[in-house]
């Protein structure tokens, strides 16, 4: 049983088939910014095609959104309102209701080490999915890390006048576009990996929907 | 209020309209919602259609107007754009249009005048001349592009605060019109036009503006994307109606603030 679970009775399943892994919080807000990450991303491909920052890089509109620039950048600067909103009630949660400092530290060098070497080898156990290893402790706290690089780089962006010493912070309106360009790659690479894992650990997929 | 465009000596609108489609997107398309693999796929596994395509884009357009209201409140009469040195300037500096640059509007710069409308006392026109004997500013700042792009540019001419005071603009009016010489068009916030580096160019890098970044006047704002600049300016209107623009009509955000 999860702290969360003792400490709130509602949490507590009536006909209990096994610890409350996510409580709803989590679940609720991990689906909110799944949404408003694929918008974000789409929109943000055919944003960056319009003045791509690498030659070779280049986003097929048929994985973008928003067919345009003008409609693009619509979708961009709405999905912006539910992906901030959330994240921060998301780090809020984390941080208050302690799930952060339980589920994700510490993370030492040494069992990142041991955890990704045993994963290589097929040998990582996952038979208790609310306890963390090492490597997703550190990939958790990373994609976190990039979300806020990423919403506090895409303000200096849009912002180079009004926060224009959150822009300097990023090195400059040019220089805070690749910041924006590299932590959506940290994202995307991070979604791929999630994404993958969770479809080889069906029963963590299970517990993001259900709870456990 | 009328919107009738003058005839500029010089000046073939047909020629500068026929290529502005080309931005457009395909009529097939012209919602510009559809076609996201991502979200398809995502509607897919809901059930939901959320790329509906009309009620999205209004339920888009009506955040784009909350956008506006948000980035009017951002907006801060004080706050300057960085100012760069000479050495700074992106030089060339880029032409950028919705039309090449051989067909920039030409303008004469003889029998041109400006054209001041609306809520102003003094609605006399302005020649070149008369406008090239008032007091001159200068800056050096980051022109943004609403496609991500950046380039520093110099530019020289007239207090926009000051002519508008000079001119007995009701500077209490909500929007200031600006229609130039191709048919582009576009409406700023008051208080933007009062912001103390919106300019009424007429020089680029001290030199008399050339064709390709304007001629005769551009209005540049630091504050705003590079679309919200009007170039080859021949009509300034003070009004209290929101008359949009070119690229905000078709669903660029009204606003553009920086």
């Amino acid at each position: 049983m999860t702290i969360e679970a003792a400490s709130n009775p509602a949490l507590v399943p009536v006909t209990a088939q096994g610890p409350i892994i996510h409580p709803r919080w989590v679940r609720v807000t991990h689906w909110v910014n799944a949404l408003a990450m694929l918008m974000m991303i789409g929109s943000g491909w055919q944003i960056y095609d319009a003045s791509p920052l690498f030659r070779f890089i280049y986003f097929p509109p048929q994985l973008a959104l928003g067919q345009w620039l003008a409609g693009a950048l619509l979708w961009h600067f709405a999905a912006m309102w539910l992906l901030v909103i959330n994240g921060i009630v998301y780090v809020s949660l984390g941080i208050a209701t302690g799930r952060f400092r339980r589920k994700l530290l510490p993370i030492r060098p040494r069992d990142v080490v041991n955890d990704f070497v045993a994963a290589l080898r097929g040998k990582l156990a996952h038979d208790d999915l609310s306890v963390y290893n090492a490597v997703q402790r550190l990939l958790y706290v990373g994609v976190i890390l990039a979300g806020v690089v990423i919403v506090l780089s895409g303000l200096s962006i849009w912002k180079p006048v009004q926060l224009k010493y959150l822009t300097a912070f990023f090195g400059g309106y040019d220089f805070a576009r690749y910041v924006h360009f590299f932590a959506m790659a940290s994202i995307v690479g991070f979604l791929t990996v999630h994404v993958a894992l969770a479809l080889i650990v069906p029963k963590s997929l299970r517990a993001m929907i259900v709870g456990r | 209020m009328p919107r009738e465009r003058r005839k500029i000596p010089g000046v073939d609108p047909k020629l500068l309209i026929k290529d502005a489609a080309k931005l457009l997107p395909d009529p097939s398309r012209r919602l510009f919602l559809r076609g996201a693999a991502s979200l398809g796929a995502l509607a897919t596994l809901t059930g939901c259609d959320i790329i509906d395509g009309p009620t999205a884009e209004g339920a888009l357009r009506v955040v784009s107007r909350f956008n506006d209201w948000v980035q009017a409140r951002l907006f801060s009469e004080t706050t300057l754009a960085t100012e760069y040195p000479e050495s700074a300037i992106t030089r060339p500096f880029p032409f950028n249009a919705y039309y090449a640059e051989d067909e920039a509007p030409e303008v004469d710069g003889e029998t041109y005048q400006l054209e001041i409308g609306g809520l102003v006392d003094n609605k006399k026109s302005w020649t070149l001349a008369e406008l090239y004997k008032l007091p001159e500013v200068s800056q050096i700042t980051r022109h943004v592009c609403v496609e991500g792009w950046s380039a520093i540019g110099s530019w020289q001419g007239v207090k926009l605060s000051d002519f508008l005071k000079m001119i007995g603009a009701d500077t209490k009016a909500k929007y200031v019109w600006f229609q130039c010489a191709e048919g582009y068009s576009n409406t700023i916030d008051m208080p933007t036009a009062l912001h103390p580096q919106t300019q009424l160019t007429l020089k680029f890098d001290h030199q008399i503006l050339p064709r390709a970044y304007g001629f005769p006047i551009k209005i540049r704002i630091p504050t705003k994307l590079g679309f919200k600049n009007p170039k080859y300016v021949t009509a300034m209107w003070v009004q209290n109606n929101d008359a949009g623009g070119y690229w905000e009509n078709q669903g660029y955000n009204w606003f553009s603030g920086q």
